[in-house]
């Protein structure tokens, strides 16, 4: 077997692992290499070509390319080094090895000090939400239509239904009508939107659009290709109302139905997975349940700004490159993110807590909409941060900065609770 | 017009079964099939058990072909490299009335001659499947209930015939068949004309449509459909037996099994219908399976869900499996009525036609240099990390992982693209290597699978489809 060495080993190399390779290289960490199965960098935004990126880090407005772009001239220019059209077959958190496959390497180990995971996340499929009807050529999750389309340069079908408002979906019915299709809808089965409001405006409104909220498709027609889809409304409790069912024609659905952290090596590897999130718990330093190994980006919980991505890959990185250098923060002590009042959950799971005092900032995802809000951190029975915000939804990530010299008992609650 | 000596219609588990033990002849065979791959209807969605024949009617001739066949799929399973696995299934009784059933059975099973069939307490099923319903009270075990591969082994099948020099027509329709005095004399397809002395009707769903066309249609196929759940290998609750349920008189009911890569089964459904091309999924049926499956295991997690199917059973009226030869009628050999037990029965089938044809008169004479054998898609992820290192040494694309989930290289995609009667489909490539059978069902390997079909068979993407002609998979490039 081909045996390579280095400190900090990074599992992908999208926007996570480009943001954690700089980092590392930065921090001092002197040998730094990036796993990745494409034959090129940057992950699932070369497929990203339309603008929206960087406009919290760069303060300008970046297509995919571009964002990633940016990252993989600093990495070349600090000497990251990377294996490309590599599939890591096993993570092994225990020796620090990877194992991974490669054409022209054959089978390949590396040995690193500390490893750190960016895998990213998949799509969630027709069959996890269990739409029934036939199983007809031209039904795609909105990130494979996408990939053919600005990736392959093939066109997926005519006439679209999209189902779920997630951001993907409501960009590639954009992308769908500027290539000449005719997207007839998006349909989304909760009462409000999944995705980012300035998406829904922009990618949906401003093409005329129609967005119909609180339905689903009930059926999927045609034997061959997609013929047609039934939708209906939906009651309360998400039930479809079937009496009111509608056949409403076209040639190809595009499910847009969530994203699922892919974190098969990680489970393989025996880390410790949120049940929440399906990612690896993790402390502020983006450090999972195995020490050696961090964890960054959407295979630890799926952000909707690739933005805040880099921002935590980067402490993933930095406090990586440190594990190598055995410089390590020291803990003295421990406490729990908790989650209070319609706070889906918190990332990061649990800070460490030092000599020195840390400024922590926690993400994380309501369950249900709501305006004029407080977003507060309670510890030891006092509040320790709070935010007013005006308006939350579970598609908009929150955030809330702790200190950690204020944390008592070893715990901290988040709660998103009315003003006054 | 092609000259031959018998004509199979249908390449599914029947028929390219036959078609594999007439290759040991020394006898002209072609099966013609509609669909554009082996195995392409009732064979590919179905529970993937070969039966040991316990509860089949007894002294029927389905109970004689289930029970003959069972124990030859051990030997099969080698010879033609089609994964298999005695895992045994389990019935057991959750209340005082099914409690009561079991004696009777059990004597069923002793009347079709599966007599290892064994009585176990409730205490003892539990020991054996933790997962089992705490409620049991008792039931039956029968050991050589087993799991499959039943796409591998229909295309097993018809490899090992094709190697054997039977032809393969796929995508091709049988519009008519001729006969002359009171004989076959040729079949009608949509890729020309057949001369033949002898018709094999193995066309399941379709088989009173061929046996309308020589006036032998005194039955009517009816495609009961059956719902089945595909649960994630990594699901939280899973069985190692086939769980079944004490049938009741209307129905065998829904049962949970592993797959033989380890996924769970749920299903299925029986529901009658007129439609022999519906195959879609419905909330009723899927909310059924779910109710029924939990009172055999409570926490099976259907959340953890990959994919949901069904398949339609040529079911028959009147009811039965039926094998017919005609005194007026030479050549013609008539099997309808081939039901959820035919990918079980279907080696046995094999035999049992060609002996009827010899005992009809037909003189055949056995082939010196058949080839018993043959080699499956070798599975990257399956090997030990050394061979796998050989596999990429040899073949550079064993090192490129196409399908993430499955963790399928591009040399297995290659390997079933370019055997022979290889893939030509999305699916055709999923049902050999599983590129796609995984939770993402295709998501990321899908587009891949696309370019490589277009690339390998030298055709436009648009070309390419999911499955039979029609189901193209993208419509044309993007704008310039």
């Amino acid at each position: 077997m081909y045996n390579l060495k280095c400190d900090v080993a990074i599992v992908g190399g999208g926007p996570a692992g480009l943001a954690a390779a700089i980092s590392a290289k930065r921090q001092g960490a002197e040998k730094v290499l990036i796993i990745e199965r494409d034959n090129s960098l940057g992950g699932i935004l070369q497929q990203c070509i339309h603008p929206g990126f960087g406009l919290t880090r760069f303060k300008e407005e970046l297509t995919g390319p571009e964002y990633y772009g940016r990252f993989v001239d600093e990495a070349n220019e600090l000497g990251v080094e990377y294996l490309l059209n590599s599939m890591v077959l096993e993570v092994n958190d225990k020796e620090n090895t990877i194992i991974c496959a490669n054409s022209e390497l054959g089978l390949t180990q590396i040995n690193a000090k500390s490893i750190v995971l960016a895998m990213g996340c998949r799509e969630r499929t027709r069959a996890n939400i269990v739409v029934p009807g036939t199983r007809p050529a031209g039904l795609y999750t909105a990130g494979s239509a996408q990939r053919l389309i600005n990736r392959q340069n093939v066109m997926v079908g005519k006439k679209v239904v999209i189902l779920g408002s997630g951001d993907i979906g409501m960009i590639m019915a954009r992308r769908m009508t500027l290539e000449g299709a005719k997207v007839v809808m998006v349909v989304e089965l909760m009462d409000c939107l999944a995705g980012l409001t300035r998406n829904r405006v922009q990618c949906l409104d401003d093409f005329g659009i129609p967005l119909k909220l609180a339905h689903t498709i009930t059926k999927i027609e045609g034997h061959q290709r997609v013929t047609g889809v039934r939708v209906a409304p939906v009651d309360q409790n998400k039930k479809p109302i079937l009496e009111k069912e509608q056949l409403v024609e076209c040639d190809t659905v595009l499910f847009s139905v969530g994203l699922i952290p892919e974190n098969e090596l990680s489970k393989k590897a025996g880390i410790k997975i949120n049940p929440v999130t399906n990612g690896p718990q993790v402390n502020q330093y983006m450090q999972t349940s195995s020490p050696s190994v961090f964890a960054c980006g959407n295979v630890v919980h799926v952000n909707d700004l690739v933005d805040n991505v880099s921002k935590e890959s980067e402490q993933a990185g930095k406090y990586a490159a440190l594990y190598a250098m055995g410089k390590f923060p020291q803990a003295t002590g421990m406490a729990k993110c908790i989650t209070g009042e319609n706070v889906r959950y918190l990332c990061p799971h649990e800070i460490q807590l030092c000599d020195e005092s840390q400024k922590v900032t926690l993400y994380f995802r309501v369950l249900r909409p709501d305006q004029n809000v407080k977003l507060v951190a309670v510890s030891g029975g006092e509040i320790i941060a709070s935010k007013k915000e005006f308006r939350v939804s579970p598609g908009e990530m929150c955030s809330l900065a702790v200190e950690t010299s204020k944390i008592a008992n070893g715990e901290v609650t988040v709660s998103v609770v009315k003003e006054g | 017009m092609q000259k031959t000596d018998v004509v199979v219609i249908g390449a599914g588990a029947v028929g390219c079964a036959i078609a594999r033990e007439l290759s040991k002849y020394c006898v002209d065979v072609i099966v013609v099939d509609k669909n554009e791959d082996v195995g392409g209807d009732a064979s590919k969605s179905n529970s993937a058990i070969i039966h040991t024949g316990y509860d089949a009617t007894p002294g029927s001739l389905e109970s004689q072909l289930v029970v003959a066949a069972n124990p030859m799929y051990e030997q099969l399973a080698k010879d033609l490299d089609v994964p298999f696995k005695k895992v045994g299934a389990i019935l057991p009784a959750m209340t005082d009335e099914q409690f009561e059933k079991l004696p009777e059975i059990k004597e069923k099973a002793f009347k079709n001659h599966v007599y290892d069939v064994e009585f176990k307490t409730g205490k003892e099923l539990l020991e054996m499947e933790p997962n089992l319903n705490p409620q049991v009270k008792g039931g039956l075990v029968i050991p050589r209930e087993s799991i499959i591969d039943p796409f591998i082994l229909v295309q097993a099948y018809a490899e090992n015939a094709y190697a054997n020099g039977v032809k393969f027509m796929l995508n091709t329709k049988v519009t008519d068949i001729k006969t002359e005095n009171g004989a076959i004399k040729s079949v009608v397809t949509t890729n020309g004309e057949i001369q033949t002395r002898y018709v094999i009707n193995s066309a399941a769903l379709y088989c009173d449509e061929i046996a309308a066309m020589v006036g032998k249609a005194d039955y009517k196929v009816v495609a009961r459909k059956g719902e089945f759940y595909i649960l994630d290998k990594n699901t939280s609750c899973k069985v190692d037996h086939i769980v079944l349920p004490i049938p009741t008189k209307v129905t065998k009911g829904k049962l949970m099994c592993p797959t033989i890569h380890g996924n769970m089964l749920v299903g299925p459904t029986a529901e009658e219908q007129e439609s022999k091309i519906d195959k879609s999924t419905t909330y009723n049926g899927l909310e059924s399976i779910a109710t029924d499956v939990r009172n055999l295991v409570p926490n099976v997690n259907l959340k953890d869900t990959i994919t949901q199917y069904s398949g339609l059973r040529p079911n028959r009226n009147p009811e039965g499996l039926h094998f017919d030869m005609y005194d007026d009628l030479k050549g013609y050999v008539n099997l309808s009525g081939v039901r959820s037990t035919g990918l079980t029965l279907s080696v046995a089938m094999g035999k049992y036609v060609v002996q009827q044809i010899i005992m009809h008169g037909e003189k055949l004479k056995l082939k010196e240099n058949f080839i018993p054998t043959r080699k499956g898609i070798v599975k990257f992820s399956e090997q030990s990390r050394e061979e796998q290192e050989r596999l990429i040494k040899e073949n550079p694309l064993y090192g490129n992982v196409v399908c993430r989930c499955e963790t399928i290289t591009e040399g297995e995609i290659m390997d079933a693209i370019h055997r022979p009667l290889g893939a030509k489909s999305v699916d055709g490539v999923k049902r050999r290597v599983r590129a796609g059978m995984g939770r993402c069902q295709g998501g990321f390997c899908g587009p891949k699978v696309i370019e490589i079909l277009s690339r390998e068979l030298k055709v436009d993407p648009k070309e390419i489809t999911k499955h039979n002609q029609g189901s193209n998979m993208v419509v044309g490039k993007t704008r310039d």
